[in-house]
């Protein structure tokens, strides 16, 4: 991440903030006065030397789309849900970081590891195919046969609304 | 008994039939009939909200729907699952402008999401179906040599104001469950910190840090087991143990149980119809403890 750089008056777009302020869960992006609950009791940053989801926040308040859309620390957020919890001024901050890899998305920028869960869903209707193997398994333990998966419609619903078609023109 | 459309998800059958063994043969026993539907497809984990929410909430829709035709209430096993669907659930229930918008979506596959069925974990339907005295009169084994680490996972508890489970800072539910079969639920540091497992296959070394940390921490409490729901939380507890020991050169060796593993065990059901020989960190001296 560049964060070090010094921030140039060029870099800042003004208007990202509404953009994200009008997305489902980052509603409240401004309200944020950076006291650091959320770095501070994020399991993520204790351990990462560049995850910090305050800066994420400030970063994201002050306009610096370019940076925060393209940075790998976007994508070290576990989805605890911590920071959204304890924010004292109601700032969803795990919502806004899933508001932002979802317009980072939308550029074409996802890892690896994600796509393939994409692709999964989109081939199989599960995020992790089940392998012969474990079906085999499965019965010699008596359980049942799994119910129809492989849902076509829904697959082909996904399809049909180009989900993520950016990210099969993508590579890696 | 008190039916539910099963939700199995795709890590459970794909990776822990152990977890689905014990749920399929424990539940019953208390009056939770296990429904399955045809048709059911993946939850849309946060990995997919990340690319696109509209979209991942109409998938979760989508298996709603289905409980929706059957007339069923929906039970998860898996907490990843549980957050999913029932954020999903509550969040359209709550916001007519995006129900219209995924219902959208989902008219070109035939469905329509209407907001008349809830999601349950199956720890709500311990507590609220089954009840703790009817609980505490099922088990058959004695488990009160046992000292257990409680780990609910994040999906269980936040986003709170979504899920509405149990108090997030202080929750009770889970411990009173582990109690109720009789093995004593023990306090160690940081219990309620995420255990890492979504971030596996993009910073593996952050989050093994993490699971190690879990690990530790447990061992130190004096624990003989750790209970897990999720099976992300038990894959990276379990598996993780061995990945640990090669990165860190520490030998921990602390089983991990699914708590429907744990609950089969109460209710005098057999280790191997409870298939637990899928555990990497073996449970011989932990089923010695329990007569």
């Amino acid at each position: 991440m560049v964060e070090k750089e010094p921030i140039k008056a060029s870099e800042i777009d003004t208007k990202f903030k509404y953009e994200i302020t009008k997305m489902h869960g980052g509603e409240k992006l401004m309200r944020c006065f950076q006291c650091g609950t959320c770095t501070s009791d994020c399991p993520v940053a204790r351990f990462s030397e560049t995850y910090r989801p305050r800066q994420i926040i400030r970063m994201t308040q002050l306009g610096l789309k370019e940076r925060v859309l393209n940075s790998d620390t976007l994508w070290l957020c576990a989805s605890c849900f911590t920071c959204t919890d304890r924010c004292p001024q109601g700032v969803e901050v795990a919502s806004v970081i899933r508001v932002l890899r979802n317009l980072a998305a939308e550029k074409g920028i996802v890892p690896r590891v994600f796509k393939e869960q994409v692709s999964s869903v989109l081939d199989s209707g599960y995020a992790y195919k089940i392998p012969e193997l474990r079906m085999k398994k499965r019965e010699s333990l008596g359980l049942p046969p799994l119910p129809k998966g492989n849902p076509e419609s829904i697959c082909k619903t996904l399809r049909g609304l180009g989900f993520l078609k950016h990210l099969e023109k993508q590579g890696e | 008994m008190t039916s539910y459309a099963l939700f199995l998800g795709c890590t459970i059958p794909a990776r822990q039939p152990h977890y689905e063994a014990s749920a399929r043969k424990a539940l019953p026993q208390l009056g939770i009939e296990l429904v399955d539907l045809d048709n059911m497809t993946c939850c849309a984990p946060p990995p997919l909200q990340s690319i696109d929410l509209e979209t991942s909430l109409s998938i979760a829709a989508y298996n709603i729907c289905l409980a929706e035709e059957a007339d069923l209430n929906m039970i998860t096993l898996c907490t990843g699952c549980f957050e999913s669907l029932a954020m999903a659930n509550t969040m359209l229930k709550q916001n007519e402008k995006l129900k219209a918008r995924v219902n959208q979506i989902l008219s070109s596959a035939g469905k329509e999401f209407k907001g008349n069925k809830e999601v349950k974990h199956y720890l709500q339907v311990l507590t609220q179906d089954v009840g703790l005295d009817r609980l505490k009169k099922s088990v058959t084994k004695d488990l009160s040599s046992l000292k257990v680490a409680s780990f609910s996972g994040c999906h269980l508890l936040r986003p709170s104001a979504l899920l509405k489970f149990d108090d997030p800072e202080r929750p009770h539910v889970f411990d009173e469950l582990i109690e109720a079969l009789g093995a004593k639920s023990i306090w160690y540091r940081n219990k309620l910190k995420c255990c890492g497992g979504l971030l596996r296959g993009y910073a593996d070394d952050v989050a093994l840090a993490i699971a190690r940390e879990k690990i530790v921490n447990t061992t130190k409490a004096g624990a003989d087991c750790i209970v897990t729901l999720c099976p992300f939380c038990f894959l990276t507890l379990d598996l993780g143990q061995m990945l640990i020991k090669s990165a860190f050169h520490e030998e921990y060796n602390i089983p991990v149980l699914h708590y429907a593993e744990l609950l089969g065990l109460a209710l005098g059901i057999e280790p191997k119809e409870l298939a637990l020989d899928f555990h990497k960190i073996r449970l011989d001296k932990l089923l010695s403890e329990i007569r």
